[in-house]
């Protein structure tokens, strides 16, 4: 059985949090320090990663919330790699969210591309030491020694002695700077097929998520929020909602989220039952104050940004004089809705704030580092008075990066002077937000006389995520975020002329990224677009993107494999059509094929094929699991509805308004990773940009019908 | 009180799931009488002093495991896992009335289980694998 973080390991594992040296991982060449935990065992930091006592006990540490995209695995394995030690022989905690361990952020794919090489060196370094120690021990050079299996061998003889026995003394040593890392031959956990040694959990509903934190003496409650952003409480009457057993209190509390607040009311009970069942009793009065916003106003004011330029991200040429001046030419605008991440575990924070001072909160978070800072900033409590449990999520997409609902939870443990366990109920997840931005592509492009796709320009329209979220985006700039998604540099299509512009549209209803952040809405233009352009000019959508990619070799690669995968060339019955698209986000390269079947109970979507190139990667079936999660929610995102708001509130509430894929309408799948030496990029969201322009250039191929606006509703469009 | 909340909070029994409190989900479903049932719509006091509730805890543990969660792990179905408690429960019951489902029964039997993550692909495979074994000799997980 492996030692995955069950709860009780979760809740030893925050003592060995606060242990020992800060020793961040940039800091290699610093020194080390040993803590005594009782008498009998020293516990040994080694690095702030890796901690192994006197009795040979190894425990790894992740520092990167598991949402699901693997985590757990991949960052303990990064340093089991090097460290010379078996995965299912060590424990794994998760990080607490002090410096020491770096960012602690899972999100923009960004977890095994930005430690790589840091957890490598990690690795190496703490096995470089343990190699010394025995060498000094048997009074040898450290090349007469090596590593293997948590033991240290002196090579043609038959000494060994456990890493517990070497601890003491190596932790003592000077940590090398450059330890020298694995060749790519000898790799035994990268690259490699493993099962995930958190799935036995996962199956067995042991698996411990921020819904499930039991803390005694613990109270519940339930948050309900004004129903629309420019609401507010006028009055509430709980009388009967006060009436219902084992309500403790309802009081008037507030939801602060970066760009505003909004008027909310706590439900607190001694169980959850009784806090959902008296928060549907509580009888609000709400008063609007001015102009409320609905979605079709924010479209509105998206669209009349259409006839403008907006801020250029970048040019190259004079696209309105080479536009002008052409002969051929189109345009076309396309829209992305609002979109709810909808995990199914709902966003929820257990949090004490206790009468001496100090805090501890147990969280469904993607990233303890920023939920400690935000903690402490909002309670104004000393970081080193905040304890942060970093719990499994069961899912997030981005949702959990924005901690709201943990300050909520802050505010009524501390309003009750109890501990508290916050759960929204699914009304409140759906219909509060953030969400995905809204978004247009005003698109332009021109032929050329040879039929080459010569101009292109992106003009990107809607909200800035940085801009609302971090009060950041000045006017004279596009949103960097999406420029660097859209760029000529990140998309390699080698247009002669080309331009792309932004053009940022406020709204009040809160955004935010959500799994692919801007690819998600601005892939959707972009590669349905080049096929409108690629019809205009009579011309396979294929060879023209190959074409536009002559000078880039791996994106090619990645379009030739799809072409192989997804059998491009074989001839289909007048019922049937496939559509490409490719998209390059997070350093990574998903292409993808959608295969419709036309049959007389309308179009169905087939199968879809998907090809990545993420570089070198820890786990193959991980990136094959990411790249299917990523189809299935890119096709939810393609064909079922979008969140609208109407009179200022919003139009969906639960699973029965707000709907994603289910089991009946899943198509057949094949993902193809590309094997390459390419430094490692995104896993966890690559895949899922080019699965819904896949899908509207398919449509095309099979209906004759270009389709510019998502949702799709697939029963219409026959 | 629904079902749901008398497992997890009075009885803490923590596997099974609240997803949506409406019956969109299936992260709730338990079995009455070797039935699945969706907890959050079940009363607690509809139930007779007869009535047999098995949770995924009454399935198996990680050291004993049944065949559909072996299934399950051989196909590394879970991504975050949330969900798999109830679509386990539901998959079990297919199987106790269908020990060879067609890919159209499992579309049918297991519609009403939702998965955020995108597992359905890997849940098919595990419910074929799962109906292709005797019910196994328990054992425990281990990488191979």
């Amino acid at each position: 059985m492996s030692k995955t973080i069950q709860r009780r390991d979760f809740l030893k594992s925050s003592a060995i949090g606060s242990l020992g040296l800060v020793l961040g991982i940039q800091q290699l060449a610093s020194a080390t320090t040993v803590t005594k935990l009782n008498p009998s065992i020293l516990e040994l930091e080694i690095n702030p990663f890796i901690i192994i006592d006197t009795l040979g006990n190894i425990t790894l540490v992740n520092s990167r919330p598991d949402m699901g995209q693997g985590s757990t695995q991949a960052v303990p394995s990064l340093l089991a790699e090097e460290l010379e030690v078996d995965l299912t022989k060590v424990n794994i905690v998760q990080s607490d969210g002090r410096a020491k361990y770096g960012s602690q952020q899972s999100g923009g794919s960004s977890t095994v591309r930005s430690l790589w090489l840091p957890l490598r060196k990690a690795g190496a370094a703490a096995r470089e030491m343990l190699i010394e120690a025995a060498a000094n021990e048997w009074k040898v050079t450290p090349s007469q020694c090596y590593a293997k299996d948590a033991r240290v061998y002196l090579k043609d003889s038959g000494k060994s002695l456990s890493y517990g026995e070497l601890s003491e003394s190596a932790s003592k040593l000077e940590i090398p700077k450059n330890p020298k890392l694995k060749d790519k031959a000898d790799f035994r956990y990268l690259g490699k097929y493993h099962k995930r040694l958190d799935v036995p959990s996962r199956v067995a509903g042991t698996a411990v998520f921020g819904i499930d934190v039991e803390v005694p003496n613990m109270l519940y409650a339930v948050m309900i929020h004004a129903p629309g952003i420019h609401t507010k409480l006028v009055s509430v009457d709980d009388t009967e909602a006060k009436a219902v057993t084992g309500v403790k209190r309802i009081f008037a509390s507030k939801r602060k989220m970066p760009h505003t607040e909004v008027d909310a009311i706590a439900v607190v009970a001694d169980n959850y039952w009784a806090a959902l069942k008296a928060s549907k009793l509580v009888k609000p009065t709400w008063a609007t104050e001015g102009a409320v916003e609905n979605s079709d106003d924010y479209f509105a004011a998206m669209h009349k940004e259409v006839v403008n330029e907006g801020v250029n991200a970048e040019e190259k040429g004079d696209f309105n004089a080479f536009y002008k001046f052409s002969e051929k030419k189109l345009e076309a605008v396309y829209e992305t809705p609002f979109l709810a991440h909808a995990a199914i575990e709902p966003v929820n924070a257990t949090a004490h704030v206790k009468e001496d001072g100090t805090v501890e909160v147990w969280a469904p978070i993607q990233g303890p580092d920023g939920a400690l800072s935000q903690v402490s900033k909002y309670l104004g409590v000393d970081a080193e008075k905040v304890k942060i449990n970093s719990t499994l999520l069961g899912g997030s997409f981005g949702r959990k990066a924005y901690m709201d609902f943990l300050m909520e939870a802050c505010t009524i443990s501390k309003e009750m002077n109890a501990p508290v366990k916050l759960v929204w109920p699914r009304e409140e997840d759906t219909a509060q937000g953030p969400y995905r931005p809204a978004m247009l592509s005003s698109m332009k492009g021109v032929i050329s006389k040879k039929s080459n796709i010569a101009g292109f320009h992106h003009h990107a329209i809607g909200e800035s995520i940085m801009g609302q979220v971090f009060g950041w985006q000045p006017p004279y700039e596009a949103d960097s975020w999406l420029s660097g998604e859209l760029s000529e540099e990140n998309h390699k299509y080698d247009f002669d002329v080309h331009k792309l512009s932004y053009s940022r549209v406020k709204t009040t209803i809160p955004v935010v990224w959500w799994r692919s952040v801007y690819a998600s809405n601005f892939a959707w233009g972009q590669e349905s677009f080049l096929d409108e352009l690629a019809h205009e000019a009579g011309k396979d959508p294929y060879e023209v993107r190959m074409d536009l990619l002559k000078d880039s070799k791996r994106d090619q690669i990645v379009l030739e494999a799809l072409k192989k995968a997804a059998n491009l060339d074989e001839k289909l019955p007048e019922n049937e059509a496939k559509g490409i698209a490719m998209f390059r986000s997070f350093e990574s390269m998903s292409a993808a094929c959608v295969h419709l079947i036309e049959t007389e109970e309308g179009i169905k979507i087939a199968k879809v094929t998907s090809i990545i190139d993420c570089g070198m990667y820890i786990n193959p079936d991980q990136v094959k699991a990411q790249t299917e999660g990523n189809i299935v929610m890119g096709l939810s995102a393609a064909i079922k509805g979008g969140i609208t708001f109407t009179d200022g509130k919003c139009d969906q509430s639960n699973f029965d308004s707000y709907q994603f894929l289910r089991i009946s309408e899943m198509p057949d799948v094949e993902i193809v990773i590309i094997e390459n030496d390419e430094a490692p990029g995104g896993v966890g969201e690559p895949g899922l940009p080019p699965i819904a322009p896949a899908l509207g250039n398919a449509i095309f191929n099979l209906t004759g019908k270009r389709i510019r606006k998502l949702p799709i509703e697939m029963n219409s469009l026959v | 009180m629904p079902l749901l909340w008398v497992i997890r909070d009075l009885i803490g029994l923590k596997g099974t799931k609240y997803g949506c409190g409406i019956a969109q989900c299936g992260a709730c479903t338990v079995h009455l009488d070797d039935n699945p049932v969706r907890s959050c719509q079940l009363q607690v006091g509809s139930l007779s002093k007869k009535s047999k509730i098995t949770t995924i805890e009454g399935i198996g543990t990680p050291e004993t495991l049944s065949k559909v969660q072996q299934a399950w792990i051989e196909e590394q179905v879970p991504q975050c896992g949330y969900c798999q408690s109830g679509q386990i429960m539901s998959a079990v019951g297919l199987l106790n009335t269908n020990p060879n489902p067609t890919d159209e029964d499992i579309n049918a039997y297991m519609y009403g289980n939702l998965c955020r993550c995108g597992t359905y692909d890997r849940i098919k495979k595990a419910i074929k694998r799962a109906a292709s074994q005797p019910e196994a000799a328990q054992t425990t997980n281990e990488t191979k």
